[in-house]
């Protein structure tokens, strides 16, 4: 049944937008009424499941405009332009070293394999994610917890190919920092 | 002019989303990957990043709380009711 099985996706980037869990809920009660009202309206031009989420994303984001929280929207579709570091540049050679300019002067080191898939592990993550700007939490969300494809997310977030990547690129980034600097 | 120069160690952190998406030119790919091939740093650094995604995968997406699913069900129960009742009497 689709509502079984969408339904954990949608509360979950419901959540993206509102800040409570029973928010959540009902602004995903209401995307089911919406979604059922206009089903004979339903044009096929994209796929059910796009459609669906797209009515979610904008139940989500009046919702959360009525309870108060703001959310910088304008984010999701531009990111900022200051560029954003993947790794600390100190950990970087300098520009102009003279045999390896901008190579690393503090590599990654090796993760213990043994821990990687315990408990606190997880929550480790969970909580990098859930410490990202809105804005790259719901397109890591989408991409890399619920399985999205770049065309799916780019669709019900409505974003640019690129501005889609940089996000994801900088949310992955940061969640493999902090697993860093909690393994090793 | 095309730039020949190699990728930095601090230029190829930025590109892994890039690469894994298979965005990058053909020329780029080429420099990626040469780069990687002789770069431990970066080769565990790859690793790491595609663990992280695959980790994140891992994570499970909350089960429906049965006290959501019941509510679910409600609002269902009322919209066949409300949808049932609008239907043209035939």
């Amino acid at each position: 049944m689709l509502v079984r099985e969408w339904h954990s996706s949608l509360v979950r980037v419901a959540q993206i937008f509102v800040p409570t869990r029973s928010l959540a809920e009902e602004v995903v009660q209401e995307t089911w009424l919406r979604v059922l009202g206009a089903l004979d309206r339903f044009e096929g031009r994209s796929s059910l499941k796009t459609w669906a989420f797209r009515i979610l994303v904008n139940t989500a984001k009046t919702r959360a405009q009525r309870e108060g929280r703001v959310i910088p929207f304008s984010s999701l579709h531009d990111p900022p332009r200051i560029p954003e570091a993947s790794v600390d540049p100190e950990r970087f050679l300098a520009d102009d070293h003279d045999r390896h300019p901008g190579g690393w002067s503090s590599p990654p080191p090796a993760l213990p394999e043994d821990r990687l898939i315990a408990a606190e592990t997880r929550e480790v993550i969970a909580k990098a994610i859930d410490a990202l700007p809105a804005n790259q939490r719901a397109v890591i969300s989408l991409r890399d917890v619920e399985g999205w494809s770049s065309e799916e997310v780019r669709n019900a977030l409505d974003l640019s190919e690129v501005n889609q990547r940089v996000l994801l690129h900088r949310a992955r980034s940061k969640v493999r920092q902090s697993l860093e600097d909690y393994l090793a | 002019m095309i730039d020949v120069e190699a990728f930095s160690c601090q230029e190829l952190v930025e590109l892994v989303t890039e690469y894994l998406e298979g965005a990058l030119s053909p020329a780029d790919l080429r420099r990626f990957e040469e780069h990687i091939a002789g770069c431990d740093g970066c080769t565990r650094y790859l690793e790491e990043f595609k663990l992280t995604i695959e980790l994140v995968g891992a994570l499970t997406p909350d089960d429906v709380s049965t006290e959501a699913e019941s509510e679910l069900l409600d609002v269902f129960r009322s919209w066949r009711a409300q949808s049932a009742g609008n239907q043209p009497e035939s």
